[in-house]
């Protein structure tokens, strides 16, 4: 058995947290579970990025994670001040 | 051996992640679910950038990585302070066996504005 078989393996099994949180973004019952579930599949983007730079020896991926990461941070701030001006008025 | 060490240290962070993704479908209420997700992510991403610096053994990698872990565990606890905080002020429902909520001890219910 190879390493390699390991990170594949490992890849395989972000993508299927992707897909799970997915689910939870379709049936959430109120938008901050949506919200949560998104945040979620940004850090599962990243943790994708990761890998794909271990498998690769590319590391031009970390330089995506960084984006990604500040993105999915961006986004959820600006929903729950969305949020909260919305309940206000 | 590195090879290896990368292997392992990326299938532990990897589980991490699944974790956290079963955590947030099957848990009951937003804050139960925010808090599966948020902790076991996080921990997971560690994992994977040990990984990463291991494999890639570069100073720049090494750096990077680093960087977006400090990044991470700086944000993730802001945004999902901020997320839990909107949902609470939205009323989102608490899982019925919601033993303690301290805040609503501090809240008029009828202004809906702290005391």
């Amino acid at each position: 058995m190879q390493p390699d078989v390991l990170v594949n393996l490992a890849e395989f099994m972000i993508s299927a947290a992707f897909f799970i949180a997915l689910i939870r973004v379709f049936w959430g019952p109120t938008l901050p579970d949506r919200v949560v579930a998104v945040d979620l599949i940004g850090v599962s983007a990243v943790c994708l990025m990761v890998v794909a730079a271990v498998d690769s020896k590319e590391p031009a991926f970390l330089d995506t994670a960084v984006v990604i990461a500040l993105l999915g941070f961006l986004g959820t701030v600006a929903y729950a001040r969305y949020a909260e001006r919305r309940r206000r008025e | 051996m590195m090879d290896w060490l990368t292997g392992v240290l990326s299938l532990i962070g990897a589980t991490l992640v699944l974790l956290a993704a079963v955590g947030i479908v099957r848990m009951p209420d937003l804050f139960t679910r925010m808090q599966a997700a948020t902790k076991a992510s996080t921990l997971g991403l560690g994992c994977l950038l040990a990984a990463a610096a291991v494999a890639l053994a570069d100073s720049s990698a090494v750096v990077r990585a680093l960087s977006i872990g400090a990044f991470i565990m700086l944000t993730s606890p802001v945004s999902n302070h901020v997320i839990a905080r909107a949902g609470y002020l939205t009323k989102v429902p608490l899982w019925s066996g919601t033993v303690v909520d301290e805040w609503r001890s501090h809240r008029d219910l009828e202004s809906d504005r702290d005391l």
